[in-house]
């Protein structure tokens, strides 16, 4: 099993506790309206399952997933000011105020982006694997996919193609028990997610208790080296969103079984704590260091806000149409008339 | 010198042979497209001269055609993947518009998506309702995508070149019916024949009425225009060529001159390309009407097997020529 340094641990807390810091001050912004949107996925409960696997790729890897994206694009290195701000619409946003939300992507972090249509990013991931394979390079694409998402024609069609053409692909199925409202075993036939994918002959590594990040990174390296040398790889990650679906989830307000089974994930399969029990327990005298961690994550998160709400919104036409189309010499011309887009 | 007829199948063979042989980047990808050497052998000997590498047969998987495409554009590839019809793209309807047309815009222009989606197009043949489309206007609705619809072999081939060549995405379709007519080319050595996206085309002049269309109903047009001339109108035929973006200054032109219009087309009509000309020309051509806007679709019905009412739902130069007279 391979086994993280102490300098990588105390990095995947720091990881850790800014995102939690980040998604429950974005919860708060949107229930004080200084967040706008109507579609906010956060995640908080998730981030061992992003953290340990993507602990398991080096820097020319792709990353790709679905709306819950906030929480990769941290671990990614994305600037927090630039997501903060795309939150708020911002110009600064890094989609320009274009994207919010469920749109966050960084061409130099190899972050293909987030995508809003359950299943829409499945193909492009092969595409971008595929890519990879053209090229005779070994690059994986570590793909995000929610377990609402294998219901879909997307993800079979997609998956098939990636084992046919043996695309180094790792599919990490992000099981949090719900596809929105609906429980998994309501939804899926086959409750073993990662079953759907092995068959269609693709190597599963089975199921993974995805709130220990250790346990997380312990089975990704073994996924990521098989899909670099083989071919696609399957994960399911078993996890819990402690936000609901997305902000305007109300479930747990009104469903008792649901806000005691929240409790007992949070009570007893807490990321956070799991890690920095794991940590104390296995070094010393790193408690000052966790404590700065999270001391860290509040003023990097203060930052953000301060950042995004003191920046621009777009407010022009030039604005709003520009980037529909990459400015081409051989389009002819761009009819305003009927917006076919400035650039 | 004009290069020497050949039929619009094999212009748009040419002109993807020619670009992959130009652009290492440039693959296709599609049902069929590799050993049964494509299902309308526009890829024919493609595989013996690229290799399985760059001619990739996909299982029936619309849906990942569509989106395998646009990561691979993203990540620097130029595919050109094919719907072995159209019918089969509604499948990858949200690959397409939601995806291949937008990711550049919510990334704000972080990614470029080049990549071209061909399929064969069009209705008869007692092919039957659901195989039996010729929706590009659907596909023309949304920002991000362009949309070539060529009516002859010269171009087809310039328009496709252009096509992968460009960095945007692009659907192109092909009307089944015009693959095996015979059209000039250009020049044997000019490979690097382009016809710009979005510039259209006057296919003959006349100055009584203006005849709007693409694809396959600039055939009725122009066949109609004859005949009309033998009656002593002269029709001006005005091939769009693009469906997006509308190539609109030219059709103001031809109707200042002739202060009317008929706009043919195979697809249905509600919704359609005629209502969107007919709508934009009188917005912006209200003062040079002398008479009312008219269409000619095919009928708003599925259609049928039997031939003789097949025949009834669909466009033709009779029903263009008609329509002509009802406003000369």
């Amino acid at each position: 099993m391979a086994s993280p340094s102490k300098d990588m641990l105390l990095d995947w807390y720091r990881q850790m506790v800014l995102i939690r810091e980040f998604e429950e001050t974005c919860h708060r912004l949107y229930e004080e309206k200084r967040i706008t949107g109507v579609y906010m996925h956060l995640y908080s409960g998730h981030e061992a399952s992003g953290i340990g696997s993507m602990a398991a790729l080096r820097p020319s890897d792709h990353v790709i997933t679905a709306y819950r994206d906030h929480g990769i694009a941290l671990i990614l290195g994305m600037d927090p000011g630039a997501v903060m701000a795309e939150m708020m619409g911002k110009k600064t946003g890094s989609s320009g105020g274009k994207g919010g939300s469920m749109h966050l992507a960084s061409a130099e972090h190899n972050f293909w982006g987030g995508y809003a249509i359950v299943g829409g990013h499945l193909p492009l991931a092969a595409g971008i694997a595929l890519e990879a394979r053209y090229r005779g390079s070994d690059d994986v694409t570590m793909t995000y996919v929610g377990d609402g998402a294998t219901n879909n024609g997307y993800f079979h069609e997609s998956l098939n193609m990636s084992s046919i053409w043996d695309l180094p692909v790792v599919w990490i199925i992000e099981n949090n028990g719900y596809g929105m409202g609906t429980e998994v075993n309501r939804a899926s036939g086959q409750i073993e997610l990662h079953r759907k994918a092995e068959a269609y002959g693709i190597k599963s590594f089975g199921r993974v208790n995805a709130q220990d990040a250790l346990e997380v990174y312990a089975v990704a390296t073994q996924a990521v080296d098989y899909a670099r040398k083989h071919g696609p790889a399957v994960v399911e990650h078993v996890t819990y969103r402690y936000r609901g679906h997305g902000v305007s989830d109300k479930q747990y307000d009104s469903r008792e079984d649901m806000s005691a089974e929240l409790r007992e994930w949070m009570d007893c399969r807490e990321p956070i704590k799991i890690l920095r029990d794991q940590i104390l327990k296995k070094h010393t005298g790193v408690k000052a260091v966790l404590a700065a961690h999270e001391e860290d994550a509040k003023r990097i998160v203060k930052g953000a806000v301060e950042f995004a709400e003191a920046s621009e919104l777009p407010t022009t036409y030039q604005e709003l149409f520009q980037n529909t189309y990459v400015h081409s010499k051989m389009v002819h011309k761009t009819d305003m008339s009927v917006g076919a887009g400035i650039d | 010198m004009a290069g020497r007829n050949v039929a619009m199948r094999e212009a748009i063979r040419r002109a993807l042979q020619e670009e992959m042989r130009r652009d290492e980047n440039v693959f296709v990808m599609g049902e069929e497209v590799a050993y049964w050497q494509g299902t309308h052998r526009v890829t024919r000997g493609f595989l013996e001269e690229f290799g399985e590498r760059r001619v990739r047969d996909t299982p029936i998987s619309e849906m990942a055609i569509g989106g395998v495409a646009v990561g691979a554009a993203m990540a620097g590839l130029r595919p050109v993947a094919e719907f072995m019809t159209i019918n089969f793209a509604f499948l990858a309807l949200d690959a397409i518009a939601n995806h291949a047309g937008k990711v550049r815009y919510f990334f704000d222009g972080m990614f470029k998506v080049p990549l071209v989606y061909r399929a064969a197009s069009g209705w008869g043949n007692q092919a039957t309702a659901s195989h039996s489309h010729s929706p590009e206007p659907i596909f023309a609705h949304f920002p991000g995508v362009y949309v070539g619809c060529p009516s002859n072999s010269m171009d087809a081939y310039g328009m496709l070149k252009t096509s992968i060549r460009d960095d945007n995405p692009v659907l192109f379709t092909e009307s089944i019916a015009l693959y095996p007519k015979p059209g000039p080319m250009p020049d044997d050595e000019d490979t690097d024949y382009l016809i710009p996206i979005g510039k259209g085309d006057i296919k003959r002049e006349g100055s009584d009425v203006t005849l709007v269309a693409y694809a396959r109903g600039v055939d009725w047009a122009l066949q109609a225009a004859r005949q009309l001339a033998r009656e002593g109108v002269e029709a001006e035929v005005v091939d769009l060529r693009w469906l997006r973006p509308l190539d609109m200054d030219l059709v103001y032109s031809s109707f200042k001159k002739t202060n009317r219009c008929v706009i043919v087309e195979e697809s249905l009509p509600m919704y359609s390309f005629g209502s969107e000309i007919a709508a934009l020309l009188q917005e912006h051509m209200f003062d040079y009407m002398d008479a009312p806007i008219k269409r000619v679709a095919a009928e708003d019905v599925p259609l049928p097997y039997s031939k003789e009412i097949e025949l009834l739902a669909l466009p033709d130069a009779q029903k263009v020529a008609d329509a002509v007279k009802e406003i000369v």
